[in-house]
C-alpha cells in the first residue's frame, strides 16, 4: 500500500519546468531511491513533497490524504520528515534541542516536555550523539550535523522520511557509517525516500529506484534493472 | 493652450525635474547598497552637505553654484571613500555572514546621520536657508519654468546617464558590475573587492552630494533636510529592483512623477503616497518592477 | 536538559535579586521623590521598549523598525481615551487597551510582512512609523482640523507605579518566553527558519504572536507617557528615533543576557534626560559617536565586556568560560 504517491507533479520556475509530471509512489516499509544527473529536479520534488513548494498543477498524496498545498508544519505533524542537502540545523543550539525542537513541534499531537525530552535523549542515543548533546550543533563535523538533522527529523515520529544526499561530502568511513543508519532507521519501521549520488550506497540500501531527468521521470526499478538501464546509462554517459 | 494641457505639462516637467533629482540620489544609494551592501541611512546627509556647502560657497565666497558641482563633488567622494576603508571595511570583515553585516552596517549608518546631522546643526544652525539663483521664468510651449529648475534636470538626467556609460564601458564599472553580482568571484579574478566596494562608497556619497548642490538652487535647505531623501532612495532601489543601477535611474523617474501627481492633489500626501506603493510594491512584488 | 535546568537551579538567586530591586524600585518615591521619580520613568520606558524589541528580534533575527509606531499608537489611545477635559476612562483600562491597539497593529503588519526576510523588513517597520505619521498630520490638517492635544495631568507617583507594573510584566513575559516552549520556536526560526517550519514550527503563527506580543508592552508604555507628556501631536507620538532607540541600546547593553537591555537602556536615559534638554546637539552627536564606537568594538555590549575585563583581570583563567 502507497504511503506516498504523486500524481502528474509539476513545479515551474519562470518558463522552465523544474519538475514536469512526475507520476510517483512510495509503499509503506519501502526505501526508495531517487538519482539523476544535477539539475534534473530531484531537490525541487523534496520541496514539493514536503510543502516548501507547491505543485502546478499535480496531487501530492501522503497516507492517502491530499497534502497538495498543506504548509511545511503541517506535512511534517502528518508524520512525513526530511533532511536537507545544504545542512540546515540550529547552529548557536545545542544538540538537544535541535533535537528537541523535532518532538516538541513536529508530533502529531505534540508531546509534553518531559517526554519530549526523553524521546529526544533516546534518539541522539540512537543516531550516536549523547556524547555531544550539550555541544553547540554548529561545531559538530559535517557527519555529526547530518546525523542531528536525521535525529530531528526522527523525533517527528516520521513515518515516511526524505533524505537529501546524506552521504554528500563524507568519507568512505563515514559512508559507511551513513548507509548502516539507513538501514536502522528502516528498522524502526520507517519508510525512506532518499536522494543520492553515491551510487554504491544507493545500490546497496534500496529496494527501489526512480530517476530523474530533465524534470522527468525516465525509470523506475530495481537496482539491478536500473543499473543494466540502457536509458539510464545513456543520461549518465551522455553528460 | 487651454489650462487644463497647461497643468498637465506642468506636473510632467515638475515630476521629471524631481525624478531626475530622485534617480539621481537612488543610484547613489544603488551603488552603497546594492553593490556594497550598506543601507546607509546617512544617505540623505551627504545631500544635506552638498547643499549647505554649496549654499556657503555661493553666498560667502560668491561661487557659482554650477562651479560648486566640481568642487563640492570631489571632496564627498574622498569622504565617502574614507569612511567606507575605515569603517565599513571593517564591519564587513568583522561579521559572520552577510546578514549580520547588512545590520550592523545599517546600525553604523545611522550612528553617522546622527553626527553629521548634529554636527551640521552645530554648524549652520537649525534656521531655513535659501538662496537664489538662475530664479527667472522660462516659457516652454506656454507654461512658465524658472531656469533652474530646467538646469537642476539637464544636469540630473546628464550625470546619471554618464555614470551609467561609466558602468558599461569602463574597466572600474566592470570591476564595479563584478562586484554587485558575486563579491566572492570578483575576488577571484583578481578584484581588488575593498578597495572596488570603498570607490562604490564614494561614488554613492558623490551622487548624493551632486543632488544636494543641485538641490540647494530650489529648496529651503535645513540639517534635518537629509532623512525624507533617504526614505524616498529606499523606496526608490527596492521599486527598481535592489543592485539594478539603471532600474534605480528609471524608478527614480517614476516616483518623481508620481510624487508630483500626488502634490497637485493633496501636497502633505507625497510621502506617504510614496510609502503606500513602497509597501504595496513590497509585499506584490519584492524583488521590484525591473527585478529578475 | 535545558528546560528543566531552569526550574531547578539557576533560579533562585536572580530571582530573589530581581525581588529586592523591585522593592526598592517600588519605595523610590517614599525614599526619594520628586526628580529621581521622574528620571527613574523614564529609565523604565526605555527599558520596555528595549526589552520588548530583543523579546521578538533578538532571537527571531528579524530586525523590527517598529517600535516607534506602537508607541504612537499608545500614546494616541493614551490621548483620546484620557483628554484634558475629562478622562473616558480608567487610566488601567487606557493603558490595557493601548496596548491591545498596537497589538493588533502589530498582528496585521505582522501577516503581511513577516515573510519579507532580512532588511525588508526592517525597511518595511520603519516605514509603517513614517506611512502612520503622514496619514495622522494629514488627517488633522485637512480633516479633523485638531492640531494637537492635551491629555490629562496625572501625578508623577501614578505615572511611576504604572510603568514599573508595565515594566515587571514585560520582564516576567521576556524571562519566561525565554524558557518556553514558544521561546525555543521562536529561536529556532532565527536561527534556520526553513528548517524550523519543516520540523513542525507553524513558523508564521510564532512570529506573528511574538510580535504583536512585544508591541504590547510598548503600547501599553505609549499611553502612560502620553500622560508624562501631556501635549502631543503625530510629530511627538510618532518619533521614528524611537525606533532605533532600543536597537541601540539592546546592543548597547547587550542582547545576550537578560538584564543586558535594561543597563543599556538605563545608561541611555539617563543620559538624554541630563544632556538633551541643556544641549540636545551635543546629546545627538555623542549618541551617533557611542553608536558607531559600540558597533566597531563591543559587538556583544557593554555586558559583553564585562566577562571580559573579569577574564583580564583574573589572568586569563576563565579564558573557556
Amino acid at each position: 500500500m502507497p504511503i506516498l504517491e504523486g500524481e502528474k507533479v509539476t513545479k515551474y520556475f519562470g518558463g522552465l519546468a523544474a519538475v514536469s509530471k512526475v507520476d510517483f509512489n512510495v509503499d509503506q516499509g519501502e526505501v526508495v531511491g531517487l538519482i539523476g544527473p544535477n539539475g534534473a529536479g530531484k531537490t525541487t520534488l523534496f520541496n514539493l513533497i514536503s510543502g516548501a513548494f507547491v505543485p502546478k498543477p499535480g496531487v501530492i498524496r501522503f497516507k492517502g490524504e491530499n497534502i497538495t498545498g498543506s504548509k511545511p508544519h503541517q506535512i511534517c505533524r502528518l508524520g512525513l520528515s526530511r533532511t536537507f542537502q545544504e545542512v540546515k540545523i540550529f547552529a548557536n543550539m545545542p544538540v538537544m534541542q535541535n533535537v528537541l525542537l523535532g518532538s516538541l513541534f513536529g508530533t502529531p499531537t505534540g508531546m509534553a516536555s518531559a517526554n519530549a525530552a526523553k524521546e529526544a535523549a533516546e534518539l541522539l542515543d540512537f543516531v550516536g550523539l549523547s556524547a555531544v548533546g550539550k555541544t553547540p550543533a554548529g561545531g559538530l563535523t559535517l557527519a555529526n550535523q547530518k546525523r542531528v538533522e536525521v535525529a530531528r527529523a526522527l523525533a517527528t515520529k516520521a513515518e515516511l522520511l526524505l533524505l537529501d544526499e546524506l552521504m554528500a561530502g563524507l568519507n568512505p568511513t563515514e559512508t559507511a557509517e551513513a548507509m548502516e543508519l539507513v538501514t536502522r532507521i528502516r528498522g524502526r519501521g520507517v519508510t525512506i525516500f532518499m536522494i543520492e549520488h553515491v551510487m554504491k550506497a544507493i545500490m546497496g540500501v534500496c529496494d527501489r529506484i526512480m530517476v530523474l531527468h530533465h524534470g522527468e521521470k525516465i525509470a523506475d526499478g530495481t537496482p539491478k534493472e536500473i543499473a543494466t538501464s540502457k536509458t539510464v546509462i545513456e543520461v549518465y554517459l551522455g553528460e | 493652450m487651454p489650462e487644463s494641457i497647461v497643468t498637465i505639462l506642468d506636473i510632467a516637467i515638475g515630476g521629471l525635474l524631481l525624478g531626475g533629482i530622485y534617480a539621481l540620489i537612488a543610484m547613489g544609494l544603488s551603488l552603497q547598497y546594492g553593490v556594497a551592501r550598506v543601507l546607509n541611512i546617512a544617505h540623505g546627509e551627504f545631500i544635506m552637505i552638498g547643499a549647505f556647502s554649496t549654499f556657503t560657497l555661493y553666498t560667502v565666497l560668491g561661487i557659482n553654484p554650477l562651479v560648486c558641482l566640481a568642487i563640492v563633488g570631489p571632496i564627498i567622494f574622498i569622504i565617502g571613500f574614507l569612511l567606507h576603508q575605515t569603517l565599513f571595511t571593517r564591519l564587513r570583515i568583522a561579521a559572520p555572514n552577510p546578514g549580520a553585516y547588512e545590520a550592523s552596517s545599517l546600525l553604523a549608518a545611522f550612528g553617522l546621520l546622527f553626527v553629521i546631522q548634529n554636527l551640521a546643526l552645530l554648524g549652520w544652525g537649525a534656521d531655513f536657508r535659501a538662496y537664489s539663483y538662475l530664479n527667472f521664468g522660462v516659457n516652454i510651449w506656454g507654461a512658465i519654468f524658472s531656469a533652474n529648475k530646467l538646469v537642476i534636470l539637464g544636469f540630473a538626467v546628464g550625470i546619471g546617464v554618464a555614470f551609467y556609460l561609466f558602468l558599461i564601458r569602463t574597466r572600474l564599472g566592470k570591476a564595479i558590475r563584478s562586484a554587485a553580482q558575486d563579491p566572492q568571484t570578483a575576488s577571484l579574478m583578481g578584484v581588488n573587492i575593498n578597495r572596488v566596494l570603498s570607490i562604490c562608497f564614494g561614488f554613492g556619497a558623490l551622487m548624493a552630494g551632486i543632488a544636494g548642490v543641485l538641490i540647494s538652487m530650489r529648496v529651503p535647505l535645513n540639517p534635518a533636510m537629509g532623512l525624507q531623501y533617504t526614505l524616498i532612495a529606499i523606496i526608490v532601489i527596492v521599486l527598481g529592483g535592489l543592485g539594478s543601477i539603471p532600474g534605480s535611474f528609471i524608478g527614480g523617474f517614476i516616483l518623481g512623477i508620481i510624487g508630483e501627481v500626488v502634490t497637485h492633489f493633496e501636497p502633505s500626501l507625497s510621502l506617504a503616497a510614496y510609502y503606500f506603493i513602497f509597501m504595496l510594491l513590497l509585499l506584490v512584488r519584492p524583488k521590484g518592477i525591473f527585478g529578475k | 536538559m535545558d528546560i528543566t535546568r531552569f526550574k531547578s537551579k539557576g533560579f533562585f538567586i536572580p530571582g530573589l535579586i530581581s525581588l529586592v530591586l523591585l522593592i526598592l524600585l517600588a519605595t523610590l518615591p517614599l525614599s526619594l521623590g520628586g526628580y529621581t521619580v521622574v528620571l527613574v520613568t523614564t529609565i523604565l520606558m526605555y527599558a520596555i521598549l528595549t526589552v520588548s524589541w530583543v523579546l521578538f528580534s533578538g532571537p527571531s533575527g528579524y530586525m523590527s523598525l517598529a517600535s516607534a509606531a506602537f508607541f504612537g499608537v499608545g500614546i494616541y489611545i493614551g490621548a483620546l481615551l484620557l483628554p484634558n477635559t475629562g478622562q473616558v476612562l480608567p487610566l488601567l483600562v487606557v493603558v490595557v487597551l493601548g496596548g491591545l491597539a498596537s497589538s493588533i497593529v502589530a498582528l496585521g503588519v505582522g501577516a503581511l510582512t513577516l515573510r519579507l526576510r532580512g532588511i525588508y523588513f526592517a525597511i518595511f517597520t520603519f516605514g509603517l512609523v513614517v506611512l502612520i505619521l503622514e496619514v495622522l498630520n494629514w488627517w488633522e490638517h485637512t480633516v479633523s482640523h485638531i492640531r494637537g492635544r492635551f491629555v490629562m495631568v496625572v501625578d508623577n507617583e501614578t505615572i511611576f507605579y504604572v510603568m514599573l507594573a508595565i515594566f515587571v510584566a514585560t520582564m516576567l513575559t521576556f524571562f519566561f518566553l525565554r524558557r518556553s516552549k514558544f521561546g525555543l520556536a521562536l529561536q529556532s526560526i532565527g536561527q534556520n527558519e526553513e528548517a524550523a517550519a519543516h520540523s513542525g514550527v507553524n513558523v508564521t503563527m510564532v512570529k506573528v504572536l511574538t510580535f504583536a506580543l512585544s508591541a504590547f508592552f510598548v503600547g501599553a508604555a505609549g499611553v502612560v507617557w502620553a500622560t508624562r507628556l501631556t501635549y502631543i501631536d503625530p510629530y511627538i507620538a510618532f518619533n521614528f528615533f524611537l525606533s532605533f532607540l532600543p536597537v541601540l541600546m539592546a546592543i548597547f547593553g547587550g542582547i545576550g543576557q537578560i538584564y543586558g537591555p535594561v543597563v543599556g537602556a538605563a545608561i541611555f536615559a539617563y543620559l538624554q534626560e541630563t544632556l538633551q534638554t541643556e544641549f540636545p546637539e551635543v546629546y545627538m552627536l555623542t549618541f551617533g559617536i557611542v553608536l558607531v564606537v559600540v558597533i566597531l568594538y563591543l559587538p556583544n555590549g557593554i555586558v559583553g565586556l564585562i566577562p571580559k575585563l573579569w577574564r583580564r583581570i583574573s589572568g586569563g583563567q576563565h579564558a573557556n568560560t
